[in-house]
């Protein structure tokens, strides 16, 4: 039986820490996370779970505890945003490398500076090639539900793997929306208990972290590494099934929506596909063949999924909420051109940089996206393959 | 605590840092960690740690360790952090069942790790009141890395980054007081000490370090040949220098409470302990008698003030 309530994508992720219950917790309080470890520790100081929570010095401490703990053999978690993940860098890298499935609820937000507390993806994009298994969500709903599969993910034998559960600063973290939660009981026999296989405390064996590797050694754990994330997609893939089955809700590499038939896609991630999913319903009513592709995991990333999904779209849009100052456009707009071209896609394509620092993204800008799609693919404008949308002229 | 310390039965207890790393013949690190790990109780469990240097570079070289308890290494500046992690989880495991066993938790720091870089993961770790023991094996410098200068490098000590030359006469700041400034985290234990009469004091102090519950911290000088320019074999007689010059004292924090281990019934002059090392030999130089008696009123000072707070 699911619950019906009213919540904010902070309380709803914080509400599945406390079904989860992991046994240990650091934290650092940064905007717009800052709620997740207070809610935290509320509940723990009103006897509704009873993780270790651990109030750190700093976000770097926080991964660096998480490391420890995860590695001593307790199921960890943490939280952080923009500058608190940009802190973390070195030691996202150790967790990863020391294949530690720790879990991270990350609520992106800008990167300084200027210093700017307002929903893009620049955090956890810079992050995307620190080995960490990145999904992430639209709205409250899809954070509470891909933080309940979180570990299920991670602590797959098949993958070890850390993995963050994101979702956008302020416009999903803070805005209160209906979700439906699923029973504690429900939860916590989905999750199960942590039991891994080697950890710094198991009585019956020692065990040595974090080694010195020279040159013979270092090369093949990386590629056992990369392995791990590839094996990632079908355990992401299964968990979604088990998960769809307690919870009737369906989850994959990405929401196709009017995908099938669209002539004209954007490909985008997080809040700004519900505005997405509205100028699609305008136009569909103009009967204009619009779709999208929201991607749901970044990390693996389903490159040939996407690609076919894509495949014999007219012209298509991949929208970054992230500046990469590579003067070639954002992460999403390389690795899903890349994607395309490795599948011989004909489609005209372009990389549109929006939302940064928080600006809001409207249903007339969105459909404006589209008609230039239309004027590229049906009139064979030229447009820059990579600007600017909604900046002030 | 009962004075357990019985040289023999000590010294013959099973070594928990293997032989067959790769530190250097008479590293001072060496010895700490070895000395530290025997005031273990004999079957006792541990949990041990390392930051990044010298020590961790050459005890665990996949795939190998020389560690016989179980062990981490995270980064250069997080060791406090990484065990304060593993300390908790100790807690967490224990409180839900899945642990009986007890543990004891200790991570060891060059002053690299410790006074500079992991200085906030240190302080948060001790504030926070984690039960384990954070030991720095001091010795003044950036060794791994090729001795740069580093907060604990004594004043006027020729390092890579602190060359003497024409114009410079080598470190110009005097070392950080680490070993206070943990003291003023106000936590059970804080203790500072050196390789010294069989071993007696370092011994003793990590026993307490160890087995006092709360946050402690033990600050042990442990002389590097390389970058202190000395011969290997002399590293006894630099340490009892340290101490007989009250360049480096012999003292303990108990719950707030400051003790001198030792006072030196004649206090030597600082030249004792400075000749012994290559990285002053320029100290000797004519015309450069200011600069030794600067280092000798910078210790005089610290010793009257340890003094102080001893008395009260």
């Amino acid at each position: 039986m699911s619950i019906k309530e009213r919540m904010s994508g902070n309380e709803a992720v914080a509400y599945a820490m406390k079904q989860v219950n992991p046994d240990v917790m650091p934290a650092f309080p940064i905007t717009p996370s800052t709620e997740l470890p207070q809610f935290v520790a509320n509940y723990i100081a009103n006897g509704e779970m009873d993780t270790e929570f651990i109030p750190v010095e700093s976000e770097h401490s926080s991964m660096s505890c998480a490391i420890g703990a995860e590695a001593a053999g307790a199921r960890t978690m943490t939280a952080t945003s923009s500058c608190g993940l940009a802190f973390m860098w070195e030691v996202l890298y150790v967790a990863a490398s020391n294949r530690l499935p720790l879990c991270m609820a990350v609520v992106n937000r800008a990167l300084s500076g200027p210093i700017n507390i307002n929903a893009e993806h620049s955090d956890s994009m810079g992050a995307r090639d620190s080995g960490w298994i990145q999904i992430y969500a639209e709205n409250n709903q899809e954070a509470y539900d891909n933080f309940v599969q979180a570990y299920r993910i991670s602590e797959h034998r098949d993958v070890l793997l850390p993995i963050m559960i994101c979702q956008d600063g302020f416009i999903t973290s803070h805005a209160v929306e209906n979700i439906e939660l699923i029973e504690d009981a429900a939860v916590k026999q989905f999750v199960g208990e942590y039991r891994p296989e080697h950890y710094l405390l198991n009585p019956e064996e020692k065990m040595s972290v974090g080694p010195y590797a020279i040159s013979p050694y270092c090369m093949e754990a990386k590629r056992a590494q990369a392995q791990a994330m590839e094996n990632a997609k079908q355990v992401i893939l299964d968990v979604a099934k088990e998960f769809e089955a307690i919870s009737g809700r369906k989850y994959g590499f990405y929401e196709g929506y009017c995908l099938k038939d669209a002539e004209y896609a954007i490909v985008a991630i997080g809040s700004a596909c519900g505005t997405m999913k509205d100028a699609i319903d305008h136009l569909r009513k103009r009967g204009i063949k619009a779709g999208l592709l929201k991607v749901r995991v970044f990390r693996p990333f389903p490159g040939e999924e996407f690609a076919e999904a894509l495949k014999d779209k007219k012209a298509i849009a991949i929208m970054d909420r992230c500046e990469g100052y590579s003067a070639n456009g954002g992460p999403l707009g390389a690795e899903v051109t890349a994607a395309l071209y490795r599948a011989k896609s004909h489609a005209e394509v372009i990389n549109l940089v929006y939302g940064l620092s928080g600006r809001d993204l409207r249903v007339e800008d969105v459909e404006k996206i589209y008609e230039n799609l239309i004027d590229m693919g049906e009139h064979g404008v030229k447009d820059d393959h990579y600007r600017y949308i909604g900046l002030r002229e | 605590m009962e004075n357990t310390f019985d040289f023999k039965e000590i010294q013959g207890r099973e070594e928990r840092l293997a032989p067959g790393h790769r530190m250097c013949a008479g590293c001072g690190g060496t010895i700490a960690v070895r000395n530290v790990l025997k005031a273990l109780h004999p079957g006792d469990k541990a949990v041990v740690g390392n930051a990044t240097g010298c020590l961790e570079v050459s005890t665990f070289m996949y795939p190998y360790t020389a560690y016989e308890d179980s062990y981490i290494h995270n980064a250069f500046e997080n060791a406090g952090a990484t065990m304060a992690g593993v300390e908790t989880a100790y807690h967490a495991l224990r409180k839900r069942g899945r642990l009986g066993e007890e543990y004891k938790f200790i991570t060891f720091g060059g002053d690299g790790g410790t006074y500079d870089i992991g200085f906030q993961s240190l302080s948060g770790a001790m504030e926070r009141g984690h039960d384990f023991v954070y030991v720095c094996y001091d010795n003044g410098a950036y060794m791994n890395t090729g001795i740069q200068r580093s907060s604990a490098t004594p004043m006027y000590a020729d390092t890579t980054t602190t060359p003497v030359g024409s114009q410079s006469n080598g470190k110009v700041q005097a070392r950080k007081d680490l070993a206070a400034i943990l003291a003023a985290h106000n936590i059970p234990y804080v203790g500072q000490t050196t390789f010294i009469g069989n071993m007696k004091d370092l011994y003793t102090k990590a026993e307490k370090a160890i087995y006092t519950p709360g946050a402690a911290f033990l600050n042990v000088m442990a002389p590097c040949p390389r970058g202190w320019r000395y011969d290997s074999p002399d590293i006894v007689k630099i340490c009892k220098m340290a101490v007989e010059t009250c360049y480096w004292p012999l003292f303990e924090v108990i719950d707030g409470k400051w003790i001198i281990n030792y006072e030196p019934k004649n206090k030597l002059p600082i030249e004792e302990f400075l000749k012994l090392q290559g990285r002053f030999k320029h100290l000797f130089k004519p015309g450069n008698e200011d600069l030794i008696a600067a280092f000798q009123a910078e210790v005089d000072k610290r010793w009257e003030d340890l003094q102080f707070k001893a008395s009260r």
